[in-house]
């Protein structure tokens, strides 16, 4: 569990020859294609770290809008004071210990009531801050810092990466192992001698960090922003959905879902810009029907068939 | 007695569910290198002592120790820490996983804390000694019934513990499968592990239980050496007056 095997150095030689195409691509594509590339990414690094904790323990997290807004606006109170990576590393402690506080408070709680309390939280978040702004007689922030299209890019590939290397090493890790187990069956996981409250503690902060993180990086690509802009409960949904379709068995399996769904997702808001979340929800069903393990359960069922095939 | 150090004991253990009180007064020792048969009729509070003991429960009055210090106001995380693991009366595997890392969950984190070479090491030592060293890469739901029972088994005895708490561990087997059973219960015994057994099948009660401990609506009304404590008029009433003896 720990030795890095044969099938480790491939997995690892296969991952830095995509990241280097990936940090290639600004050069090789036009200005649409790295529009859509820059979400991908994006989604890629919220999807990935979502599902870094839904996936092993399947406490479904709504509250990605919740941490991505208050990285947003940490960048847009504070990007006339202070440098731009400090705030970017200043949302992620935010976001940490955001979720830490969420965390301690409904972890306890079994899926269903977890799932209802984040989207609850999200939304309320929201609400508050569209308040404290009126009441401030504000309606958003004006971001004065503006960057290439690529850039944007090439940092969020960047904190992808790093997400990939933390998810790898976690995945080897005790703390790995000890939420694969609570997600298999909680009380065996108690009584063999593990924490399981600080466990998913700790976990869920990996994806409140990671997308306030997003949300400070985004944020002067928006150049205003809003509530309802970086608040926005589309968000949360889209990551889960991205997510599911890719499969969360699989530490790559989020973005297998990411890159069909964003180019789906352009489609339908250019075709049917009205019907977005009709589409969105539907999209949802069909998935959660058809590929409840996503294409990494397809994949590996296919592979299982495959193998059978040849007598194994 | 003196040479007997005691591991576990229990003092005036209580738990009251609403109004039903589900074990009443109870005291007990386990002395170590021991098997304590805990026996009763259905209902009589057996499991519930048990999560009493590993934790899932919390005590209503009284006190549980462990080689003397207090574990009763413990989360079950911490006792499992501190040397007690237990089976499940209903057996339960981790269904995602193999074999292998089914025995490991329970030697990574417990009293034992082992990683890497050094748990795979342990966790094939423990399945060579339940049988099970060429189904490491099964997956729990290609397993025979005993099969699962014996990865339970493995998992609590990978972390070393101080005392095992053995749930009707051989219940639901066939009788070749039975005798298997008892034999594997007896090397343990042998090998000076101290055990909590529930059982409600006589011969495994008989041949492994040094003491028993019976219990009947949550009281304790017998206790001592198997063979006296078995032909106590009392414990024969209790379990005479459940229908199956
Ligand atoms: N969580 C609970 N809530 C309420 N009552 C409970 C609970 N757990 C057990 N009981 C009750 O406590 C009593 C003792 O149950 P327990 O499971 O300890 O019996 P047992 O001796 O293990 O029986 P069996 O031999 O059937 O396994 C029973 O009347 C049971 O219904
Ligand atoms: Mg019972």
């Amino acid at each position: 569990m720990m030795r890095m095997k044969s099938t480790d150095y491939k997995a690892l030689s296969v991952s830095i020859v995509l990241l280097l195409i990936a940090i290639c691509l600004p050069w090789i594509v036009g200005d649409f294609a790295l529009t859509l590339a820059v979400n991908m990414a994006m989604f890629t690094v919220l999807a990935t770290s979502w599902a870094l904790f839904s996936g092993p323990t399947h406490y479904i997290s709504l509250a990605t809008a919740a941490f991505f807004g208050l990285g947003a606006y940490t960048m847009g109170l504070g990007v006339d004071h202070l440098p731009f990576w400090l705030l970017v590393i200043l949302a992620g402690l935010f976001g940490a210990i955001m979720a830490g506080i969420i965390g301690l408070a409904t972890l306890r709680l079994s899926g269903v009531y977890f799932v209802i309390f984040t989207l609850g939280l999200a939304e309320m978040t929201r609400q508050i801050i569209t308040y404290i702004q009126n009441a401030t007689g504000q309606k958003g922030i004006l971001i004065s810092i503006w960057f290439e299209e690529s850039t944007f890019y090439w940092m969020l590939v960047a904190l992808a990466a790093l997400i990939f290397l933390v998810g790898w090493l976690i995945g080897r890790s005790r703390l790995g192992f000890a939420l694969r187990i609570i997600g298999d069956d909680e009380e065996v996981a108690r009584h063999s001698g593990i924490n399981t409250a600080l466990s998913k503690v700790l976990l869920f902060m990996i994806p409140g960090s990671v997308a306030a993180m997003s949300g400070a990086i985004i944020a002067p690509r928006y150049g205003y922003i809003e509530p309802l802009i970086a608040f926005t409960p589309m968000l949360s949904f889209q990551v889960v959905i991205m997510a599911l379709l890719g499969g969360t068995g699989r530490l790559w399996g989020p973005l297998a879902g990411v890159i069909p769904f964003s180019i789906l997702w352009e489609l339908i808001s250019a075709s049917f810009p009205n019907q977005t979340t009709l589409l969105l929800g539907l999209s949802f069903l069909i998935i959660v029907y058809l590929l409840p393990q996503g294409f990494v359960g397809l994949l590996l069922k296919i592979r299982a068939k495959i193998g059978d095939g040849r007598g194994y | 007695m003196s040479d007997h150090r005691t591991v576990l004991s229990l003092q005036g253990v209580t738990k009251r569910f609403g109004g039903l009180i589900a074990v009443n007064d109870l005291d007990f020792d386990v002395a170590e290198h021991e098997v304590l048969g805990l026996i009763g009729p259905n209902g009589s509070g057996k499991s519930t002592t048990m999560n009493l003991i590993s934790g899932a429960l919390s005590v209503s009055e009284g006190e549980i120790a462990l080689r003397g210090q207090v574990i009763s106001d413990l989360p079950p995380h911490k006792i499992a820490r501190r040397g007690v693991a237990r089976t499940f009366q209903l057996v339960r595997m981790l269904p995602s996983m193999s074999v292998m890392e089914n025995v490991m969950a329970g030697g990574v984190f417990g009293h034992r804390r082992r990683w890497g070479r050094d748990a795979e090491r342990q966790v094939m030592k423990m399945l060579e000694l339940v049988g099970l060293d060429r189904r490491a890469n099964a997956r729990p739901s290609e397993l025979t019934y005993i099969d699962t029972k014996r990865v339970e088994l493995a998992r609590v005895l990978v972390g070393d513990p101080k005392v095992l708490l053995l749930d009707e561990w051989l219940a639901g087997l066939n009788p070749t499968e039975l005798e298997e059973g008892i034999a594997l219960v007896k090397q343990l015994r042998d090998e000076g592990r101290t055990i909590v057994l529930v059982e409600h099948v006589m011969d495994a009660i008989r041949s492994l239980c040094d003491r028993c401990v019976v219990m009947s609506s949550g009281q304790k009304i017998a206790e001592g050496a198997t063979e006296q404590v078995l032909s106590d008029p009392e414990v024969i009433r209790a379990y005479l007056g459940e229908d199956d003896a």
